[in-house]
């Protein structure tokens, strides 16, 4: 009796304190999103609403005219500081940088660290450091010589540049994650589909990459959401050609004031594809963020 | 079906220059006839793990050669040795059901479909395994992922099987079981077997023959009674039979007496014992538990007090203190002693066991 007391006070107190750190982390993207579908006078109203349709009439005019590129009526005297109509140009870009950057990242990523955990390589604590050591360093230092490189390279403006340097940026991750995860998977499991009659690279097609999948995943997603994110070198190297949403986002906050309803709407739309991608690999992602904290 | 032989084979781990480099296993010598059940036993680290990689080509031999039946396999790779491996934890592919796990190895020979079904149908059928097969192997019990990596390997039919400890895993009496079950089956397909275990029980109970490696040493290869009945070497002596056979270390005195460091006792042996010790000046004594008696009169050789009684019903064993050594000895359930209470120790001197003090081998 006693102890299903206390479990019960335990439980209740669980979920209150899930409700709060839930509360915490949502609230946000939530006055995001209703800020999104307000109108101008609602945005910057100083009573707050938060419930659309009883306290607000909620509209669409905020998507349709990033998306469309169109003003809006309520925009009458306020000059749009930055072109609308490229949004869905540097959303594909966006798309194309983080998901072909993500994909280089986790392939390379993955062989490599296979390699490492699996071979005996000498100096390999050494290299693994190394790795490492390239995400130390605030990139923020080499912004300077990057941009000298890629102006030499003629690197600047285009996919290959962009994507290569996310790649880079996002390796050491995913060499350290698969490194960590390849290490958990026995060795025997190739070992018997070799004695089997398989060679070690279908061994490792048939054997290791489908249990190394989950932990693909979740790495992938960590990958995609930096590079997705990605706003200070993306600002200073794409400014034509292959330029991403980020810089944008800042670029239409406006002058004289904010433009609080586009800038919702477009970061709703940008935090949709990672959203997506999040959703579609949630079953692997727990599994691949836990490998290894559980013994099994 | 094929015989296995090694020659001269050696294993080194690390480079040969440093001073971590470790010699696994040493100058191997051994011979499995076609059709036997051959265990490799011996504690962990002797190397038979690594003598059993060797052969499946998981390990590459330092220097020596390998032969399945008339093939050198050194320059092999593992999948065409023609070879079936079963691994302690068994290393059944999570992500394949069990029916995918049988028929793996079949896949990579190229068979058509509907021989693959027949073959997994036949050894699931024969392992007992059949409402499992379309089931995950991580959620069976233990037993039943044991069935399905002896299916997986018994499905290729291949030249030889290789085990390594494979019932490790196994609950106690799911073990015996086990065992008697893959002794039943190495009878019935008549398939070579090389099999490694630090289990002598395993090892007498199943095996035409043990070869004791200690050290990466081989030891001796004999028939499970041979190697109980006449160890070669000390360590065969005290690693087989439990408990493990007394030992003392003792000078030979006048040909055929032996006489306790420290004058704690003198034995008299057969004369015939002298020709034997005639080069050996310090050797061990040694005795197996049931061949020696408690008694209370003047047939005991040595004397000592009871230490410890263990009673496990259809014997008991007394762990005796001799003074400078100990002793246990196996009697009958009936007979009892209570600790602290003097006994003399009455040994069959007919089936006594000498060993070199300082080779270990037996005189």
């Amino acid at each position: 009796m006693n102890y299903e007391k206390k479990s019960l006070a335990n439980r209740i107190g669980f979920w209150v304190v899930l409700g709060i750190v839930f509360f915490f982390f949502m609230f946000p993207l939530y006055w995001i999103a209703v800020s999104s579908i307000k109108t101008r006078t609602d945005v910057i109203s100083r009573v707050p609403s938060y419930i659309p349709y009883t306290q607000f009439q909620p509209t669409l005019d905020n998507y349709t005219s990033i998306l469309l590129g169109t003003t809006i009526e309520s925009d009458t005297g306020v000059r749009a500081s930055a072109d609308l109509s490229v949004f869905r140009d540097r959303l594909t870009n966006s798309v194309i940088i983080a998901g072909l950057s993500t994909l280089l990242a986790v392939i390379l990523g993955t062989l490599a660290a296979y390699a490492v955990s699996r071979f005996h390589i000498r100096g390999e604590s050494d290299l693994m450091f190394f790795i490492l050591s390239t995400r130390m360093l605030p990139p923020i230092v080499v912004l300077i010589p990057i941009f000298l490189l890629f102006s030499n390279l003629n690197l600047r403006d285009s996919y290959p540049g962009i994507i290569l340097l996310y790649t880079t940026v996002n390796l050491p991750f995913v060499v350290w994650m698969m490194k960590g995860f390849f290490d958990e998977i026995p060795v025997e499991y190739e070992e018997a589909a070799m004695i089997d009659g398989y060679s070690r690279l279908q061994a490792i097609w048939k054997i290791v990459i489908p249990e190394a999948i989950p932990a693909m995943a979740a790495t992938a997603v960590f990958s995609a959401i930096v590079a997705w994110n990605e706003f200070v070198f993306a600002n200073l190297l794409n400014r034509t050609y292959g330029a991403t949403v980020p810089p944008w986002l800042n670029s239409i906050i406006g002058v004289g004031a904010v433009e609080w309803g586009r800038l919702a709407a477009a970061s709703v739309i940008f935090v949709l594809p990672i959203v997506i991608f999040t959703f579609l690999v949630r079953n692997y992602l727990l599994r691949g963020v836990t490998f290894g904290a559980v013994r099994r | 079906m094929a015989d296995v032989r090694l020659k001269n084979v050696s294993k080194r781990f690390g480079e040969s220059k440093k001073n971590d480099a470790v010699m696994a296993v040493k100058d191997l010598d051994l011979d499995v006839a076609d059709g036997e059940f051959l265990v490799l036993l011996g504690p962990s680290g002797c190397g038979k793990t690594t003598t059993l990689r060797m052969v499946a080509g998981l390990e590459r031999a330092t220097s020596g050669e390998i032969f399945i039946g008339d093939r050198s396999v050194n320059d092999l790779p593992p999948g065409d040795r023609d070879i079936a491996f079963v691994f302690q934890f068994y290393a059944l592919y999570p992500h394949l059901s069990v029916y995918d796990n049988i028929s793996f190895p079949l896949r990579a020979q190229n068979m058509s479909k509907s021989e693959v079904d027949e073959q997994v149908r036949r050894v699931a059928s024969r392992l007992k395994i059949e409402h499992v097969l379309n089931r995950r192997p991580n959620r069976l019990p233990s037993g039943e992922q044991q069935r399905v990596a002896l299916g997986r390997a018994i499905v290729r039919q291949p030249q030889v099987f290789l085990m390594d400890e494979p019932l490790t895993n196994l609950d106690a009496s799911l073990r015996s079981e086990m065992r008697v079950e893959l002794k039943h089956l190495q009878q019935e397909l008549g398939t070579t077997m090389l099999y490694v275990t630090h289990d002598q029980v395993e090892a007498m109970s199943m095996s035409h023959r043990i070869a004791v490696m200690s050290m990466g040493v081989l030891q001796q290869v004999d028939t499970p009674l041979e190697i109980y009945n006449h160890p070669k070497t000390l360590f065969v002596a005290t690693f087989i039979g439990s408990p493990p056979m007394n030992t003392v270390a003792c000078k030979v005195v006048d040909g055929h007496h032996l006489q306790g460091i420290e004058n704690t006792f003198r034995l008299t042996l057969d004369p015939s014992y002298a020709n034997r010790l005639a080069n050996t000046k310090e050797v061990v004594f040694g005795i197996r538990s049931e061949d020696a008696r408690l008694v209370n009169d003047d047939s005991a050789q040595l004397r000592g007090t009871v230490a410890v009684r263990e009673p496990l019903g259809d014997e008991t064993i007394y762990d005796m203190d001799m003074g400078q050594y100990r002793m246990a000895v196996k009697t009958p359930p009936r007979q009892i002693f209570r600790p602290g209470e003097p006994v003399g120790v009455a040994i069959n001197l007919n089936r006594i066991h000498l060993f070199d003090r300082v080779t270990g081998q037996a005189v």
